[in-house]
């Protein structure tokens, strides 16, 4: 037991510090995945509902591959793919030496591109449920339609969205492990080397879920209470 | 030249003519291990949900514990935790016999993926069941229905057709996690495909391989469309 705490205590011997730079390093990536995904999400839900068919097309071409693809797959492809693509540019114009593809880029566009294609079908599904005659109202007040879209259906989609939304981000929590394999030093990654060097997996790798568990529990319970606020204008199911 | 170098050969692409035999083979058992971890999955997720929702509390609630840990946790690191974590009380699955599977790096692989997606599918039949009127049970239990009929004629039916979509669903994020196989040195389609790539350093291997998980969710999600359209058409508008 003495030798359990030690393990994980924050001194010479022990892992803590790492694990605690771990857990840092997946909220961060998790929280740099967010506005990207979700940004693109939204941008790509608007492409698959627009009047042009030649941005309908590449709007569900994309849902279609990324919510197909599995992520692990997604991952090598981009940190791979483009460090061999950014290497051959790099050479063709005339440069010497290697370049080295950050991993947490990778890993952030990776994600991001993943939990776009996710989001996009949310923010589809929110869109649907702004009634036409809200565009239709904010177009006879004279809004312009970027307007009506900013001041008049968002707010609106946004409460709609947050619960899809919400499970998004549950997912995109987890998947933040994977990162892990393109050396990445997240939870997952520490837990690895701290079972390489200690030969302690199950003490390491259940550290390392309870980390997890720990940020699903808190993000269930924010988003919880960010539901109930969002939809405080609006009578709880049953009460009418 | 062997079937499976057909494609490779036909589409001038070397490296899938090279590892053609190897990529059918990896599918073959992704494939496997979707099949069985799916399937177990299916019978315990029901049992499980019905416990969840009529077993006594403490029981019930450590059925709800599972489901929380499960669905709260990455399945890399519950991956890990068994093949590793268990895996590394070597003299204890001896003593109890169970060493051949803490051994083996797919029926890890299985009972991983089987606990994870068990305690997915429970949170999907609970929710088709939560989701069902209140009459429906009480007209059951009117009717003096025992608990057993009043589940399997009445209630399960239902809860089913509610349940359809996101059982599909599951099955493609099943489909798309086993690539996780691949780290615990298995060679499924992802750990063939990884593979190939370290040996040949041609990027298109992993495109073949996108390509082919790809027309594999797309299979499913046709096969279940025509499924869910054929269990619900009694319920359809005339």
């Amino acid at each position: 037991m003495d030798r359990y705490i030690t393990l994980l205590s924050f001194g010479p011997e022990g892992w803590g510090a790492a694990l605690l730079s771990g857990a840092l390093v997946t909220i961060s990536i998790a929280l740099a995945t967010l506005p990207f995904g979700l940004a693109l999400g939204l941008a790509v839900a608007l492409a698959k509902r627009s009047r042009h068919a030649w941005l309908r097309g590449p709007g569900t071409l994309y849902t279609t591959i990324f919510r197909g693809v599995p992520e692990l797959l997604t991952l090598y492809i981009i940190y791979f793919g483009i460090q061999m693509l950014v290497q051959s540019l790099w050479t063709w114009l005339g440069f010497a030496g290697t370049i080295e593809m950050s991993p947490f880029l990778a890993g952030v566009f990776a994600l991001g591109i993943v939990l776009a294609a996710f989001s996009a079908e949310v923010w589809l599904g929110a869109l649907n449920s702004v009634q036409r005659g809200q565009r239709e109202a904010a177009a006879a007040l004279g809004l312009t339609s970027w307007q009506a879209f900013r001041l008049v259906v968002f707010p609106q989609l946004f409460r709609v969205a947050l619960p899809g939304l919400g499970n998004n981000w549950m997912v995109l929590l987890k998947e933040t492990s994977l990162v892990s394999v393109i050396t990445l030093q997240d939870t997952m990654f520490i837990a690895t080397r701290a079972n390489v060097v200690t030969k302690e997996p199950f003490l390491f790798f259940g550290v390392a879920m309870l980390i997890y568990l720990f940020f699903s529990a808190v993000s269930a319970a924010g988003l919880a209470k960010a539901e109930a606020r969002t939809n405080r204008g609006f009578a709880a199911p049953g009460a009418r | 030249m062997l079937w499976c170098e057909y494609p490779g050969a036909v589409l001038g692409i070397e490296v899938l003519q090279n590892y053609g035999c190897r990529m059918a083979s990896g599918l073959g058992l992704t494939l496997q291990l979707v099949a069985i971890s799916f399937g177990i999955g299916l019978i315990a997720g029901l049992g499980l949900a019905l416990l969840r929702l009529n077993a006594p509390r403490p029981l019930a609630w450590l059925v709800g514990a599972y489901m929380t840990v499960f669905r709260g946790t990455p399945l890399l690191g519950q991956l890990f935790l068994i093949y590793y974590g268990l895996g590394s009380f070597r003299l204890f699955w001896q003593d109890v016999g169970l060493w051949w599977l803490f051994r083996d790096p797919l029926y890890c692989c299985l009972l991983a993926f089987t606990l994870n997606t068990a305690a997915y599918q429970a949170e999907i039949f609970r929710g088709a069941l939560i989701a069902l009127p209140r009459g429906q049970r009480e007209a059951a239990m009117a009717l003096g229905l025992h608990p057993v009929p009043t589940y399997l004629k009445v209630l399960l039916p239902q809860a089913l057709i509610t349940a359809l979509r996101p059982l599909g669903n599951e099955l493609i994020v099943m489909i798309k996690a086993s690539s996780l196989a691949s780290l615990v040195t298995l060679f499924d389609l992802m750990g063939v495909t990884k593979l190939a790539f370290a040996r040949s350093f041609d990027l298109t291997i992993y495109l073949v391989a996108a390509l082919l998980y790809l027309v594999l969710v797309e299979i499913i999600r046709r096969l279940w469309d025509n499924l869910e359209r054929r269990l619900t058409r009694h319920l359809a508008l005339a």
